[in-house]
């Protein structure tokens, strides 16, 4: 089969590997019908995460058709068309028994720090991902969804983790009706996150980055007021203005370790890796944020540290509520959203590209290249 | 284009999933099943073990399943084996692993030629995209580059000069 295969910073390719078997017998074999690239995996393809190794396939956001399940699978039929959330997990454990679907025991034995996510890195568990024509599902049981028989492939991949990043990050933030939410980062999720923040009630909702066409998409997608923080002299100072200088009551980070905007987190962070990442808008966020606010992260960091003012968080008595996403505790809901028409997560899709085709999406995504908000990937399989 | 005022009534969807009890909000702990302590759940059937996997010495057992893409090997191998003698919570853990990634690549292109294949690594980082979409930062980066690399010739060329020089100068006194 194709699979995209990763040899080191900026630098992937599609070779042929083989097509992965159940290795356990709650595992499925899917064969993929769309693929995205998330900006979490532009973490990954800079070599930033720790133990990604060379040969390994990325992909961590795909639907596809089920073409295997092992002996103990009862709840998926081959044939199935299935969302399969970004997170594997068992459902069993002291954690997935909570809903922390993200955070299960039973599926990542190289880390405690994080659970398993497919193609992100043995860290996250050394899977291997959904940027393939074929990729292994375990737990096939727990996690996969059935598509909706009227649902778009497009919104059907997107609600793999975009959507429920982007929902968990306005509910983690605990939104009050005419709560002000300031969202880091126009990407993908933080045009999610921003969007769902109307769902909370939220009374004005203020997009921050520093891309312009992202920012124009987000001023009408969301709906939101939004700025370019190149153009401000001081963001913090700008948030705390348009607040009557109290601060917002909510702040979301949907950045993470890429962040540009701060010199030392850039340094520290991107280029010497001495931070799990630049935690520019992690910083902006705990500033900007009012006493006794809340900051919400879904942005991805590595696992080392970072330099943020943990003392304002302690003076300011703010509250953080941070997590990978629980898709499926969330998608039942979503997808009730988006029958309702009251979410349209195609419309982040801009790029829809063959996955051998996947060096130049990647560089396409990560350079913010042709208007790029979202990157598609279509196996040559689901083409035919 | 400007920011509008927004009426938040008029968004779709305004406030259908507002509940002024969902806070404070997930995650939050669930006492319901603290019943049992520990590891306690009925866990899931063991995957057979066919590849080395590393394990966390925070853990007490292997995962009942695991990943098995790209197992450790060769250098990079040896020094992802030291990694995890450190817990989560060092950092020589982590710096091992990123140390080992980079010695990976090195393994990666070495494992290319060895199977006769020379990688295409402006291909791999995506120049046909930079060409389509950004042909003068193309040409930016590559003057720069050239500038760079001249300005390396340049230094180089004046110290072998000065060092010859040098030698000359002493011969003669």
């Amino acid at each position: 089969m194709l699979a995209m295969n990763y040899r080191g910073p900026y630098r992937v390719r599609v070779d042929r590997k083989p097509v992965p078997v159940c290795e356990h017998v709650q595992d499925a074999v899917v064969r993929v019908t769309r693929t995205c690239i998330c900006g979490s995996d532009l973490h990954l393809y800079h070599g930033m995460v720790p133990d990604t190794r060379v040969g390994m396939t990325f992909g961590h956001e795909f639907i596809g058709v089920v073409e295997e399940v092992g002996p103990s699978v009862r709840n998926l039929a081959v044939g199935d068309h299935v969302i399969v959330p970004f997170n594997i997990a068992c459902g069993q454990c002291h954690f997935c028994k909570q809903g922390l679907f993200g955070n299960c025991h039973e599926s990542n034995s190289q880390a405690t720090a994080v659970g398993a996510i497919y193609g992100y890195s043995h860290t996250a568990g050394g899977y291997d991902g959904g940027q393939a024509e074929y990729v292994r599902v375990p737990y096939a049981d727990v996690g996969p969804c059935k598509i909706p028989s009227n649902m778009d492939l497009d919104d059907a991949v997107l609600l793999t983790d975009v959507v429920p990043t982007g929902y968990q990050a306005a509910e983690m933030a605990g939104i009050q009706p005419g709560d002000t939410v300031v969202v880091f980062g126009a990407g993908p999720v933080g045009i999610m996150a921003a969007r769902c923040a109307w769902l909370f009630g939220a009374g004005r909702v203020i997009v921050i980055d520093h891309i312009d066409y992202r920012l124009d998409f987000a001023r009408t997608y969301c709906p939101a007021e939004v700025y370019n923080f190149r153009s401000l002299e001081d963001p913090v100072v700008f948030l705390k203005k348009t607040t009557d200088s109290l601060g917002a009551d909510v702040c979301i980070d949907a950045v993470g370790g890429d962040a540009a905007g701060s010199a030392l987190h850039t340094l520290m962070g991107t280029k010497l890796k001495l931070e799990g990442g630049s935690a520019t808008a992690l910083h902006w966020a705990i500033n900007s944020v009012k006493k006794g606010g809340v900051v919400s992260i879904v942005g991805v960091y590595g696992p080392t540290g970072n330099l943020i003012p943990i003392g304002n968080v302690v003076n300011k008595g703010i509250t953080i509520r941070a997590n990978q996403a629980s898709v499926k505790r969330l998608l039942p809901r979503l997808i009730e959203h988006i029958e309702a028409g009251r979410l349209n997560p195609k419309a982040l899709v801009t790029h829809k590209v063959p996955l051998e085709e996947i060096a130049d999406a990647y560089h396409i995504f990560s350079a913010k290249l042709d208007g790029c908000i979202k990157p598609v990937l279509v196996p040559p399989s689901a083409r035919r | 284009m400007k920011n509008l005022p927004i009426d938040p009534s008029k968004v779709p969807g305004w406030g259908v999933d507002a509940n002024p009890k969902n806070d404070p909000t997930y995650p939050m702990r669930d006492r319901s099943h603290e019943d049992k302590r520990g590891m306690s759940w009925n866990r899931p059937p063991q995957q057979e073990e066919t590849v080395e996997i590393l394990q966390s010495i925070e853990r007490n057992n292997l995962t009942a399943v695991f990943g098995t893409s790209t197992p450790p090997s060769g250098v990079s191998g040896i020094l992802r084996r030291q990694a995890f003698r450190y817990s989560e919570s060092e950092w020589a853990h982590w710096l091992m692993l990123l140390a080992a990634d980079r010695v990976n690549v090195i393994e990666g292109v070495v494992e290319d030629l060895g199977r006769g294949r020379i990688p295409n690594i402006p291909g791999e980082m995506g120049i046909r995209s930079e060409l389509a979409h950004n042909r003068s930062g193309l040409v930016r980066k590559a003057l720069i580059a050239g500038a760079v690399l001249g300005v390396g010739i340049f230094a180089a060329r004046i110290a072998t000069y000065n060092k010859g020089g040098r030698r000359s100068g002493t011969r003669r006194s």
